[in-house]
């Protein structure tokens, strides 16, 4: 039995036995054979194996990710069937009288290289799917595991150093019960994955993969970020009964899903989810959400091996927009370069990625992507209630050229005989302290502010969210980020404007009493928080929490806010 | 006596994986031999790595060229085919 302590990144209990994610040891030796031919047919029967594998991944992606996603998996298909590849590495078995690990290895490494050495980055990067291919050949060959969240069958909790988008977009939910990573926080893109799933996560455990072995019992605690292993009988006593306390506290909350949120003293504000593809709808609705606050576009833009066209764009956008109905839907437009990167999109490395060329900055200067974007926005906008928000806003001039191209493309689209809404509030997304400060001149020219905590924080106390070394500067209650919050929802109301916040802070049970006092007018968190979150402002009066304000503002370290408020809402 | 047919890439993105796998995957329909030439080189239209080795870009002409016995029956699917998806003309 051992406990390791982590971050809580996405609420609940499980407990299951443990599967590890880590690639395994695919060295081999260069062997000489005699009996070429049973070589030759041990090489076929490893190809097989992992093509009947492949088609059962690509046969999960569809049905939990859709074709789309599948498809790079077709891909993978014809290179274990290419004859170009297959019938060079039969020639080296013959000819040469090796084994075919080294047959294998040396035809794959010609044609990794040759991919590697061309002039375009989408071409290299196809270098890196003939090295996935071939490494579940060769663990076939040698007779050892590869491990693939798709194929698993039985009940789990997945172990590994950290988890890939496309590892967590292959997790099927039904057998996989939760996970736990070595490194990653609260809003590290596994933890976000793990409350869109609704599984049980525990990040940032540091040795969870050095502590467990395959097939010990795990308990994941999401809610209090602990790992237990191997427990003993009474501590799964324990822990079942704080999965069944959890259980049953959901469905308290459900009963709150068709209610709208009001407090205590009457006043309503609006609970809203982020979301990153269509398929999160459902999850949103089902929690209750009066809409979506924030619609991550980059998930189609990312795991993929093209820029998504203008035509699929309008397929995800008007998805979104007919499930959510005349609920709002706020689409932030495309936010990728610095950490995100395309490999289709070739950008140089930048020594500060975060304050790089990325989000909005890009999309001014690549206008041909932004202007697919907006067209496909503007086409599907007749579907609901669509706002759309420009990521990294800096400066008026950026906000005014993103609307202009964006008003270009609408009157082109009319000209055109297509329809498109008159009614579409366009907005920006405030991460950017400068944008903060002088919210009051931005307010009269965009029609809502949606504040961006992750980012902003991070760049107001100058400290990388992803340095752990850091991490302890990463202060949501910090008075500085209070006083620029307070700053643009002040700036909104004096233009008859609203102002909401999408970033994680808007889902803490300690920030939701200070955002209600400050005044805050919607709330976007993880689709899991909103009940939660509708539970405990039922419970707050406004009018108290506005009563705090100017001492909160006031005040000047994060521990005594998070103090006077614990005090004041009893937490 | 083989079957041909020259096609231009109409499709902004070129000859990526996505159209490749539909080309490959319908060549390997056929028994006649099926190769592809753009820009001096000719591949294999049965071998992914092949056709995406020749990194066919946007307004490119290129040449298929099927020999055997199915060969009139293929060109005439693969041209179909590339229709179809918006890959060329």
């Amino acid at each position: 039995m051992a406990i390791l302590t982590g971050i809580a990144a996405s609420n609940g209990v499980a407990i299951a036995k443990a599967y590890t994610l880590e690639t395994p040891d695919l060295s081999y030796e260069t062997k000489k054979v005699d009996d070429v031919d049973t070589e030759v047919n041990r090489l076929h029967d490893a190809l097989t194996v992992s093509k009947k594998e492949l088609e059962k991944i690509k046969e999960n992606a569809r049905l939990s990710l859709g074709d789309e996603h599948a498809e790079i998996f077709s891909a993978h298909l014809l290179v274990l069937s290419d004859p170009e590849l297959i019938t060079p590495m039969e020639d080296k078995i013959k000819n040469d009288n090796v084994n075919a690990e080294k047959a294998l290895d040396d035809v794959a490494n010609m044609f990794i290289d040759m991919f590697k050495g061309m002039d375009n980055e989408y071409m290299r990067e196809r270098a890196a799917d003939i090295q996935d291919v071939t490494k579940r050949v060769m663990a076939h060959l040698l007779k050892v595991t590869f491990p693939d969240p798709a194929l698993i069958d039985e009940e789990v909790v997945i172990i590994a150093e950290d988890l890939t988008p496309s590892d967590t977009a292959q997790l099927n939910k039904q057998f996989v019960k939760g996970f736990t990573t070595n490194i990653g926080g609260r809003t590290s893109h596994s933890a976000i994955m793990a409350r869109s799933l609704e599984i049980p996560a525990v990040v940032g455990t540091k040795t969870v993969t050095e502590d467990v072995s395959e097939g010990d019992i795990v308990i994941v605690d999401g809610i209090d970020g602990k790992v237990i292993i191997n427990p003993t009988e009474e501590e799964l006593a324990t822990y079942k009964e704080k999965q069944a306390d959890f259980e049953k506290q959901k469905e308290i909350w459900a009963q709150l899903k068709d209610e709208p949120t009001i407090s205590k003293d009457g006043e309503h504000v609006e609970l809203v989810a982020n979301i990153g593809t269509p398929d999160d709808v459902v999850g949103v609705l089902n929690n209750g959400g009066e809409g979506v606050g924030l619609y991550r576009t980059e998930f189609l833009y990312m795991g993929n091996s093209d820029f998504p066209t203008e035509d699929e764009q309008f397929d995800a956008y008007s998805s979104v927009l007919k499930q959510m109905g005349d609920k709002p839907v706020v689409v932030r437009t495309l936010d990728i370069g610095g950490d995100k990167e395309l490999s289709y999109l070739d950008l140089p490395k930048e020594m500060n990625p975060f304050l790089g060329f990325r989000a909005i900055r890009l999309c001014l200067e690549r206008d041909d992507i932004f202007r697919t974007q907006l067209r496909a926005l503007l086409r599907a906008s007749v579907h609901g209630n669509l706002k759309i928000m420009f990521p990294m806003i800096a400066t008026l001039d950026e906000f005014r050229s993103a609307k202009a191209l964006l008003l270009e493309e609408k009157d082109n689209l009319k000209a055109e005989g297509v329809d498109v809404s008159d009614d579409i509030e366009v907005g920006i997304m405030v991460e950017i302290p400068a944008t903060a400060v002088i919210a009051r001149q931005f307010a009269k020219e965009v029609d809502f502010f949606s504040i961006g905590t992750n980012d902003l924080i991070q760049y107001t106390l100058a400290a990388d969210r992803m340095n752990e070394r850091v991490s302890y500067l990463y202060q949501p209650y910090h008075p500085a980020i209070l006083n620029l919050v307070n700053n643009v929802i002040e700036a909104a109301h004096a233009e008859g404007k609203w102002a909401g916040m999408c970033g994680e802070m808007a889902g803490d049970s300690i920030a939701i009493p200070i955002l209600l006092g400050l005044g805050l007018d919607e709330f976007s968190m993880s689709a899991t928080s909103i009940l939660p979150a509708r539970t405990q402002i039922k419970d707050l009066s406004k009018e108290e929490l506005r009563s705090y304000k100017d001492e909160l503002l006031s005040m000047s370290t994060a521990d005594e806010v998070e103090a006077f408020i614990r005090e004041k809402t009893n937490q | 006596m083989a079957a041909e047919k020259t096609i231009t890439i109409t499709d902004s993105t070129g000859v990526h994986a996505r159209p490749a796998t539909v080309l490959v995957n319908k060549a390997g329909n056929f028994s006649s031999d099926v190769t592809v030439e753009y820009n001096g080189k000719s591949v294999n239209l049965k071998s992914i790595m092949g056709v995406m080795s020749l990194g066919i870009p946007k307004d490119a002409e290129i040449k298929i060229v099927a020999e055997g016995a199915d060969e009139d029956e293929a060109i005439e699917a693969i041209y179909a085919t590339v229709k179809e998806t918006g890959l060329g003309e």
